[in-house]
């Protein structure tokens, strides 16, 4: 599975991180789903909803972020195919948390901020399982 | 019979199918009857302990039924649930949330 996001698009998602920087931020990825890859359309970008203290290390989008994400994404015939966050001044990878707390089928985009700008980005697919996740390739593609 | 809703990334394990016609006349026994058609959902749905997981939230003609009367909240033949996960993660570890504020504050 791959991950393609429009270089203008992957810009948003840098700018709304790097914003909601030393804080984590987050937002939904509309797009559509292939056989072996997907592409993302267009993203949605949240308040963290955590609690504010905790917003350092923890980011939440409610049942009603998600049902607003969903109702747009049928709006414009799209899925919402994942999910995209940072991780302030640490890595690009998933922790025990994100595991707990993921569900199947979604694409985890985490984007590594340090000094408020975003860098390594990696996007992750929960095992059916639960009991891991398998990282998937990204592309961010040139010109789009 | 009253109809759930199904998430997109749970569609997997109903076959791709987004509305799935259930039995049953309260929230609890709806979704029971909705893991028995379709087992591979239980574990996305409840926890090893069998309680629905945090992220997980059920509405009734748009109400959360934690707000109502949960599991137990009454069904009539037209109602329809839908299911809608809330979203969350971050970098640290269960447990590592001190430990990573004092490194922050050195």
């Amino acid at each position: 599975m791959a991950l393609r996001i429009p270089e203008r698009i992957y810009a948003q998602i840098a700018a709304h991180l790097e914003a909601a920087f030393p804080n984590e931020g987050a937002g939904l990825l509309l797009g559509d789903d292939a056989r072996d890859h997907r592409n993302v359309h267009c993203v949605l970008t949240f308040e963290n909803r955590f609690s504010p203290d905790e917003q350092y290390h923890r980011y939440l989008l409610t049942s009603e972020d998600i049902m607003a994400g969903e109702d747009a994404a049928e709006k414009h015939s799209l899925d919402v195919i994942g999910v995209f966050h940072s991780h302030p001044d640490n890595p690009a990878r998933p922790s025990e948390y994100d595991r707990e707390h993921a569900l199947p089928w979604y694409s985890y985009l985490i984007v590594s901020v340090h000094d408020k700008a975003a860098g390594n980005a990696c996007s992750w697919l929960l095992a059916d399982d639960r009991t891991r996740f398998n990282e998937e390739r990204v592309y961010i593609l040139d010109g789009h | 019979m009253a109809t759930i809703r199904i998430p997109t990334p749970l569609r997997t394990y109903t076959s791709g199918e987004a509305e799935i016609t259930v039995s049953g006349d309260t929230v609890g026994a709806a979704l029971q009857d909705l893991t028995r058609q379709h087992g591979q959902l239980h574990q996305h749905l409840y926890s090893e302990k069998g309680e629905l997981r945090a992220f997980v939230n059920v509405f009734l003609d748009g109400d959360d039924v934690r707000h109502l009367n949960g599991d137990d909240t009454p069904l009539q033949s037209d109602s329809r649930l839908r299911i809608v996960p809330s979203v969350a993660g971050g970098f640290s570890d269960r447990g590592s949330a001190r430990r990573t504020l004092e490194r922050r504050m050195c």
